[in-house]
């Protein structure tokens, strides 16, 4: 490895300053979605709509992706390929069960009528949600990469960094989404199912 | 041991460089073209306005004027070439044989260079942006704004943008973790340390703004409410997060201004920067208050008297660190061996018309002076004080004073004092008359005026210096072009500078540094503050060219451009984007 001034892996150095621009782009979001909160002037409104229950169970899906991407660093730096390539796949799948869960949810919103141009809070929450969502979906590509590395035996202890910095950027994407849950779910007035 | 050698010849070793050096030669053209198209945007608004009801230019093409004028300088021209310096110089201020991320380095540039590209294309595609670079709500609506114009604006802002994030990111942990040993924090060069403070400004300022852009996207392409009154939408809110990325993008403009002179006036005043730690604070602070003030663009729109008076409190406050740094340039001058060559008079120019615009700049946090001020031509007095006499001077001098360093040749001295001269006239008579015709009342942002108002000899005056800052321009690229015929002669350290730029031969070679530097002082060429190297070669491996990052760019561009084709073009550029991320990653570095 490249000496550095620090001992910190330039690529570690640039995910945690990537993550500290990507809080300004959520923040903005965050922002712009509490600012619009009930100033839809027509339904359907975010009380009528959000399934609490429901998003309980994918945020718990991903925080569990992201003990996934725990244990399959762990296998990375150990040498264990049957762990890694194990984990690595977990992680990915239960990101991608939580991106069907979010699109069953837009689904079944465009249905009841909430389309993206029908009032603010459609636009706030899609492009709130989606932005995240989109995020997700680079990592869930990043992490079957790695996986596809794995499985061809070239994700030994040597890429840990890289299994590391794939790692950060999935842990932050899931505390971005604890913020969402709780500023967009739990704080809307919605009673439940 | 691998050598760096020498340069490869030829197109392609330009297209594919990844050498921070190169990239910085690009950075530096690229602006100084964009230099020169928003300096002509310039000339045509100064020629429409010298007489009453004027007939030059439409009210149409005025508009698209006066606004890509602004982008243009802002984000083509003043930008890019503080990029330009961050990437010849930092790597050989810190000791270092490049950026963390060469290919990313690229990159960003390829990004850059699409965005401006693709926003200049409107000119010629249906008319370019029309708004104003604040591009406020809802004038930009598709329903005002019907044509592509904004929409060019968006996508190639977006690009641009990208770019500066990417370029910020790579030089924070260029600066961070590239330092060679012994190059603590406190001993970086000045100018090294602004463009940290600036490559935070960058990463944590251009997200707002990317935000509120795809906002405008979207209810311009998929009629969402963002800024729309009808559907409860509030325009106030582009106002916010377009000035939370516009304050601090106005000390991402100055910042590395302030770090050249700070490099300049030293040298040839041969006494060390007076307070050193202070400067850098007051570097740091300036940053730091320029996230709280973003609505002290927005005092006419009514915030209320709480809101104006902590924002007009904390602009007030930036007063006092700017005021700082001029205090500790004058002392660093003050009983030194003063050499008045280019570089030093374009710096002491900068500290004299910065010290004009900043005083203008305290008038305008005052909110009760500010609502009489705004939209009059006194605003855009003072911010032409501050990035031309403040920026643009700066930059000037660090052309002057990195050139031999650069191309191992000197810029004509006598030219370069006709050069400044000139501009110094022509800044001042074309933007101190603007104050007076300001609070005469004369509207900015308008295409002309009546006769009779008192505003006919302002602007005539400011006219003619218009035109003396085009002739001083037109001095500077005879020079540059002159100067680049000559034999190369620069020694290592021609200004008998202290930093470690001047450590190495100019121009430097492809892999800077044979032994990588031990530093054990500030100012390293003044104390003998270089270790000696260790006997033997030193073993280091330069990264290869590539052609990976001007394929994602390019597919990047094709995306912007599908957004206003068609979808399989958005789709063909996302399928080269993927190819060139994937070609990139399992490409082998060295």
């Amino acid at each position: 490895m490249e000496r550095t001034s620090t001992g910190v892996p330039n690529e570690k150095m640039l995910m945690w300053t990537f993550i500290g621009s990507e809080c300004m782009l959520f923040a903005s979001l965050i922002a712009t979605f509490l600012v619009y909160r009930d100033q839809s002037i027509v339904g359907p409104y975010e009380e009528e709509l959000l399934n609490i229950p429901f998003i309980t169970v994918t945020t718990f899906v991903l925080l569990m992706s992201s003990l996934m991407m725990v244990l399959a660093l762990s296998a990375v730096q150990r040498g264990d390929p049957r762990g890694s390539r194990l984990f690595l796949l977990l992680t990915a799948i239960l990101g991608l069960i939580f991106l069907g869960g979010q699109f069953y949810e837009f689904n079944h919103f465009v249905h009841e009528g909430l389309g993206l141009s029908r009032n603010l809070f459609a636009g706030t929450f899609y492009l709130t949600t989606g932005f995240h969502g989109a995020h997700v979906a680079v990592g869930v590509i990043w992490l079957l990469t790695l996986w596809t590395l794995a499985l061809r035996g070239r994700l030994g202890p040597e890429k840990a960094v890289t299994v590391e910095v794939a790692g950060l950027y999935w842990h932050f994407v899931d505390v971005v989404w604890i913020v969402l849950f709780t500023v967009i779910y739990l704080m809307s007035g919605a009673t439940g199912a | 041991m691998t050598t760096g050698g020498t340069y490869a010849g030829g197109i392609w070793s330009w297209i594919t460089t990844v050498d921070h050096k190169r990239i910085g030669i690009l950075y530096f053209v690229s602006s100084l073209v964009f230099f020169l198209v928003g300096g002509i945007e310039a000339m045509f608004i100064r020629l429409q306005l010298a007489t009453p009801e004027n007939t030059v230019l439409s009210a149409q093409a005025y508009n698209q004027l006066f606004t890509m004028h602004g982008v243009t300088m802002l984000l083509f021209a003043v930008m890019p070439m503080s990029a330009a310096f961050f990437n010849f110089i930092v790597p050989l201020q810190i000791g270092a044989r490049d950026v963390a991320f060469p290919r990313l380095n690229a990159f960003s540039y390829w990004l850059f260079l699409f965005g401006a590209l693709f926003l200049n294309s409107s000119f010629f595609l249906g008319g370019a942006p029309d708004v104003g670079w604040f591009a406020y709500a809802n004038l930009t609506s598709s329903q005002f704004s019907p044509g592509h114009g904004v929409d060019f604006y968006i996508l190639g802002l977006a690009l641009a943008g990208a770019g500066s994030i990417v370029a910020a990111l790579n030089f924070i942990v260029t600066i961070i973790n590239l330092r060679a040993p012994g190059m603590t924090f406190m001993r970086l060069p000045l100018f090294t340390w602004m463009t940290f403070v600036v490559s935070f400004l960058i990463i944590l300022a251009f997200p707002p703004f990317t935000i509120s852009t795809v906002f405008l996207l979207f209810d311009r392409m998929f009629g969402t409410l963002f800024f729309e009154p009808a559907g409860g939408g509030d325009p106030r809110l582009w106002q916010h997060l377009f000035w939370i990325f516009g304050h601090p993008e106005v000390y991402i403009l100055i910042l590395p201004a302030f770090g050249i002179i700070s490099d300049v006036i030293p040298t040839f005043s041969r006494k060390p920067l007076f307070g050193y730690p202070v400067v850098v604070y007051s570097g740091v602070l300036i940053a730091f208050l320029g996230f709280g003030v973003w609505a002290h663009h927005m005092f006419a729109v009514g915030l209320g008297p709480v809101a104006t008076s902590a924002f007009s409190g904390l602009t007030m406050l930036i007063a006092i660190p700017t005021g700082v740094k001029i205090f500790n340039w004058i002392a660093t001058m003050w009983g030194g061996a003063l050499r008045f060559r280019s570089a030093m008079l374009f710096s002491i120019g900068l500290v004299a018309m910065f010290v004009i615009g900043g005083l203008s700049g305290v008038m305008h946090s005052s909110a009760p002076a500010d609502l009489q001020q705004t939209d009059t031509y006194f605003v855009v007095a003072h911010f032409h004080y501050v990035l031309f006499g403040g920026s643009i001077l700066g930059l000037f001098a660090g052309v002057y004073y990195w050139f031999p360093k650069v191309t191992g040749r000197f810029l004509n001295e006598r030219l370069g004092a006709v050069h400044f001269w000139l501009m110094f006239l022509g800044l001042n008579l074309t933007f101190f008359p603007m104050h007076f015709a300001g609070l005469h009342g004369q509207p900015r942002r308008t295409f002309t005026y009546p006769a009779g108002l008192g505003f006919e000899g302002f602007n005539m005056v400011s006219t003619v210096g218009a035109v003396v800052t085009f002739l001083a321009v037109l001095v500077f690229l005879v020079n540059l072009v002159r100067s680049l015929r000559t034999a190369p002669t620069a020694e290592a350290n021609p200004w008998e500078a202290s930093t470690l730029e001047w450590s190495i031969s100019s121009p430097p070679p492809p892999h800077n540094f044979d032994h990588t530097p031990e530093v054990t002082s500030r100012d390293p060429l003044w104390h003998d503050g270089i270790a000696p190297p260790p006997p033997g070669e030193e073993e280091f491996h330069m990264p290869n060219p590539s052609f990976w990052p001007l394929v994602v760019a390019g597919g990047l561009l094709l995306v912007m451009a599908g957004a206003l084709v068609g979808l399989p073009l958005v789709l063909l550029g996302v399928a080269v984007t993927l190819v060139g991320i994937y070609g990139w990653s399992f490409e082998p570095i060295h």
